[in-house]
C-alpha cells in the first residue's frame, strides 16, 4: 500500500521552460538540473514505488498519435506517483480518424483543464507546432526521428548512476541512428554534458554528414568495442524504414548484435542500454541482455524518475510564469 | 468599364526601362488605343482628351509574366481560383501568368482550355494563357492531344508540377512539338529519388529527423532533359531549378550552343533549409529550400544568364491543408504577390543584377520562352506595363494577399519594390492604394 507524503523538494531557481520539446535547445545546467530532480524524486518515491503529492490536484493528457505501451504506461505512472490524475487519448478511432486536426486535437483537450500534453507523433516538430498554439505545459514523447527527451534523459540518468559523471566518457549508440529519435537526444544530451559520443551502424544508417558535425563515426562495431564504457544499442526500426538499408536481419545481427563473443573484447566495466523493447537475437543476444553488464531494467525505473522530473519541472515553470504575469503592471 | 471606350494614356516622368529595346531611361510613354504607341511623344502627339498617369519618377517596365502559377480552378477552388490567382498576379506587378495544367480535372482536352480561357477573361485579371498536360490526365503514359490543345489556345505542354519521369515520352512529345512550334516544360525531379522528401537532403534534416530531397533527383532528371532537347532539337524549359548541379549541366549545355532555357523561383534566392528548424509548414515549399551554397550559385546563375527567367513558384494552398502537420501539409506557397519585391531586395538591391536585366529575367525572357505577348514597350504592341516604385518598403503579410492562400515563407520579411500600377491593353486593372497597405 502507498501512502501520500508531504515532499522535501526545493523548485530549482534556474528553471524557467513551459515545455520539453528537445535536448538539443537545452543548456548542460538545464540538462544537469532535470537529471538532479530526477535523482531526488526516485529516492523520495522509494524508487519510484511510493506516491507523494506533489502533482495533486492537476492533470496530464496523453495524446499519442503512434502505438506504444511502455512509454505511454510510464508518463502515466509518473503523474500518479506525484499524485496527478491522468487521461489517455490514442488516436485510433478518435476524433482524429473522424477528420479533425491534431492541434483542434489539442485544444480540445487543453480546453478540458489539463496541465501538460504528452504527445507522441510520427512527424518532426509536431510538439513544437502544439507548444506555440497551447497554453499548457508541452511534453515531447517522441516526434517521428527528430528527439525524444525524456529517454535521452533516461539513458544519462542511468550511465550517471553508475559513473558519477558523464563527462570524458565514451558512449557509442549503434544501430539505425537515421530513423532513431533516441540516438539524436543521447547524442545532444551526451555532447553537452562532455561525453564522447561514436555514432556506430552501417553507412546506409550512419550518415557521414555527422562528422561535419564534429561526431566520430564507425561502422564496424568491433573496432571501437574496446573503447567503450557505454553501449546503446538501438532497435532496428522495421516501421519506420521505406527501403530496406541492410540486405537482411540476419546480417545486420552478424555485424552489430552484442553477443557474448564480443563482451569479450568490451572494457570488463561496460555498461550496455538499449531502449527497448529489445529483439532478442538482433540487437542483443539473451546472455548479455539478462547479463551482469546490463541496465536495460533500471533505464525503466530511471524513466519514471526523468518523467516525474519533467512534469514537476514544467508545472512549476508554468506557474511562475502565470504568477509573474498577473503581478506586472499592465501596460 | 466600358469596353468600347478608347484607352489612351501617357505616363509621365517615367523610368523606362525595356531590355527589348536596351533603355533605361526618363522618359513619358504614349498607349494609344490599347497599345504602345510612342516613347517620348511631341505634345502634338498626344490626343487631347488622353489620361495622364505621374509615374513619379518610378520604374515603367513590360508587365512580369510568368512561367507556371497554379491557379486550381477546375477542382480545388478551396486553394485559389482563376479570378482570385489572376488578380494575385495583377498586385505582383504581373500583366500574364501562363496556368498550370494541374487542375481537376486536367487540362488536357480543348474544353478544359476553354474553359479557363473564359474565365480568365471574365476576371479582368492578368492574361492568362493555358499550359495544356504533356500526358493523357497527367497519368505521364501517353501524350496528350498535344495539336488539339494548341489549336484551343494552348502555347506550352507541361504535367508540372508533377515531373515527367517518362524518357521515352518526353523525346517523343519533344520531336511531336517541333510540329506546332510550341515549348515543353519540365519541371526536373526523379520520382523514386524524391519520395517522400519534405525539405533539402543535408545537415539539416539530418538534425531534424526529417526525410529529404536529395540533390541528385533533380540534377538526374536535368541531365536527362539536356541530353534529350540536343537530341531532339526540341524547345524545352527546363524549372524552375534549385541546385548546383542543375546549374552547372545548364551552363555547359549553353556553352555548346545547345537552346535550352532555365528558371528559378524566388524563395530560393533567398531563404535556406535551415528555416525548417521551426517545423514550420510555410517553409515546406517547392523546389525546396536548400542550403547556404545553392542559394549562393542560384543568385551567379541568374545574374549571369545561365538561368534566363523567374518564376514565381506559385503553388496556393489552403489555410486547412497548410495547418496539418508537416508529412501531411502539401508542399506550396503564395509567391506571385512577393517575386517581384524578393528580387528586387535580394539581387537589384543587393547589386547583382541592375533593373534591365531584373525586368529581362521577370518579362522579357519568360514572354519569349512561353512564346506570348509580353515582355517588351515597342511601339504596336499591347501595352501591358507595370509601374515598379523601387523603394517603397513593405513587411509581407500572407492574410493580406488577394491570393486565396496565405502562406508564404516570406511571411513578417520585410521585402524592397513594389508594383504601384498594373496595366493590361493600356486598361489600369491594379493600383496599390497606401492607405489600405500600409506602406512603410
Amino acid at each position: 500500500m502507498s501512502t501520500a507524503v508531504q515532499p522535501d523538494i526545493e523548485f530549482p531557481k534556474n528553471w524557467h521552460r513551459r515545455h520539453l520539446l528537445d535536448l538539443e535547445s537545452l543548456s548542460p545546467e538545464e540538462i544537469s538540473t532535470i537529471l538532479d530532480v530526477a535523482q531526488q524524486l526516485k529516492e523520495l518515491t522509494q524508487g519510484c514505488r511510493q506516491k507523494i503529492s506533489l502533482l495533486a490536484g492537476k492533470t496530464c493528457a496523453n495524446l499519442f498519435f503512434e502505438n506504444s505501451t511502455r512509454t505511454r504506461n510510464s508518463f502515466s505512472l509518473a503523474a500518479k506517483r506525484l499524485g496527478a490524475d491522468t487521461v489517455e487519448f490514442s488516436s485510433v478511432g478518435s476524433s482524429v480518424a473522424k477528420g479533425e486536426t491534431f492541434v483542434d486535437t489539442a485544444k480540445t483537450i487543453e480546453a478540458m483543464g489539463v496541465e501538460w500534453v504528452v504527445t507522441r507523433h510520427g512527424t518532426p516538430g509536431t510538439p513544437h507546432l502544439l507548444s506555440r498554439e497551447l497554453n499548457c505545459c508541452v511534453l515531447n514523447a517522441g516526434d517521428g526521428p527528430h528527439g525524444h527527451p525524456t529517454q535521452g534523459l533516461l539513458d544519462m540518468l542511468t550511465i550517471r548512476q553508475h559513473r558519477g559523471d558523464i563527462k570524458g566518457l565514451t558512449v557509442a549508440l549503434v544501430g539505425d541512428i537515421a530513423h532513431s529519435r533516441t540516438a539524436r537526444s543521447n547524442i545532444w544530451g551526451l555532447s553537452k554534458l562532455g561525453a564522447h559520443v561514436i555514432i556506430c551502424g552501417p553507412p546506409t544508417l550512419v550518415s557521414p554528414r555527422w562528422t561535419e558535425l564534429g561526431f566520430e563515426v564507425a561502422h564496424h562495431l568491433d573496432d571501437i568495442l574496446p573503447r567503450c564504457d557505454v553501449l546503446n544499442l538501438l532497435r532496428i526500426q522495421f516501421e519506420r524504414q521505406r527501403a530496406r538499408p541492410f540486405p537482411s536481419v540476419h546480417e545486420y545481427a552478424a555485424l552489430y548484435a552484442m553477443n557474448g563473443a564480443r563482451m569479450q573484447k568490451a572494457k570488463d566495466d561496460i555498461l550496455i542500454m538499449a531502449p527497448g523493447p529489445i529483439n532478442r537475437g538482433v540487437e542483443i543476444t539473451p546472455e548479455v541482455a539478462d547479463g551482469p553488464h546490463s541496465v536495460i531494467l533500471e533505464q525503466v525505473t530511471n524513466g519514471i524518475a526523468v518523467r516525474m522530473a519533467a512534469l514537476w519541472l514544467l508545472s512549476g515553470a508554468n506557474e511562475r510564469a502565470k504568477a509573474n504575469a498577473e503581478s506586472s503592471p499592465a501596460d | 468599364m466600358n469596353e468600347s471606350a478608347k484607352r489612351d494614356l501617357l505616363i509621365e516622368n517615367a523610368r523606362l526601362v525595356d531590355p527589348s529595346q536596351d533603355l533605361d531611361l526618363s522618359a513619358r510613354l504614349l498607349v494609344i488605343d490599347g497599345c504602345v504607341s510612342k516613347i517620348n511623344p511631341t505634345d502634338q502627339e498626344v490626343p487631347a482628351a488622353c489620361a495622364r498617369l505621374d509615374a513619379m519618377g518610378r520604374i515603367v517596365a513590360p508587365g512580369l509574366v510568368d512561367l507556371g502559377a497554379e491557379l486550381r480552378e477546375p477542382g480545388s477552388e478551396e486553394d485559389e481560383t482563376i479570378a482570385s490567382g489572376s488578380h494575385a498576379a495583377l498586385a505582383g506587378g504581373f500583366t500574364s501568368v501562363l496556368c498550370c495544367s494541374s487542375t481537376r480535372p486536367c487540362i488536357d482536352s480543348p474544353g478544359a482550355v476553354e474553359f479557363v480561357r473564359q474565365k480568365a477573361t471574365k476576371a479582368r485579371g492578368a492574361r492568362v494563357h493555358v499550359i495544356g498536360c504533356l500526358s493523357k490526365g497527367r497519368e505521364g503514359e501517353q501524350m496528350a492531344e498535344l495539336g488539339l490543345l494548341s489549336v484551343a489556345g494552348a502555347v506550352a505542354f507541361s504535367d508540372a508540377p508533377k515531373s515527367m519521369p517518362n524518357d521515352a515520352l518526353l523525346k517523343r512529345a519533344l520531336e511531336y512539338c517541333r510540329m506546332f512550334n510550341l515549348p515543353i516544360f519540365d519541371r526536373p525531379e526523379v520520382p523514386e529519388l524524391a519520395e517522400g522528401g519534405m525539405m533539402h537532403d543535408g545537415q539539416v534534416s539530418l538534425v531534424l529527423g526529417l526525410k529529404g530531397l536529395p540533390t541528385e533527383a533533380e540534377d538526374l532528371a536535368v541531365a536527362r532533359d539536356v541530353r534529350l532537347a540536343e537530341a531532339t532539337a526540341g524547345r524545352l524549359h527546363v524549372g524552375p531549378v534549385s541546385t548546383m548541379g542543375a546549374v552547372d549541366m545548364i551552363r555547359r549545355v549553353k556553352s555548346r550552343g545547345i537552346d535550352v532555357t532555365a528558371s528559378v523561383c524566388p524563395h530560393n534566392l533567398c531563404l535556406s533549409d535551415i528555416q525548417l528548424r521551426s517545423f514550420d509548414s510555410k517553409y515546406k515549399v517547392h523546389p525546396p529550400l536548400r542550403s547556404d551554397k545553392h542559394v549562393e550559385t542560384l543568385r551567379n546563375a541568374l545574374a549571369d544568364g545561365t538561368i534566363d527567367a523567374i518564376q514565381s513558384g506559385h503553388m496556393p494552398r489552403s489555410r486547412e491543408k497548410k495547418m496539418d502537420d508537416l508529412d501531411l501539409s502539401p508542399f506550396g506557397e503564395a509567391s506571385l504577390e512577393t517575386t517581384l519585391a524578393t528580387t528586387i531586395t535580394y539581387m537589384v538591391a543587393k547589386q547583382l543584377i541592375d533593373w534591365k536585366t531584373a525586368i529581362e529575367r521577370l518579362s522579357t525572357a519568360p514572354a519569349r520562352i512561353a512564346g506570348v505577348p509580353g515582355g517588351t514597350l515597342k511601339p504596336g504592341v499591347p501595352a501591358d506595363i507595370v509601374i515598379i516604385d523601387p523603394e517603397a518598403t513593405w513587411t509581407v503579410d500572407g492574410t493580406r494577399f488577394r491570393s486565396n492562400c496565405i502562406s508564404s515563407p516570406l511571411d513578417g520579411h520585410t521585402l524592397q519594390g513594389k508594383a504601384t500600377h498594373t496595366i493590361v491593353g493600356g486598361e489600369i486593372r491594379y493600383r496599390l492604394q497606401p492607405e489600405l497597405e500600409h506602406l512603410a
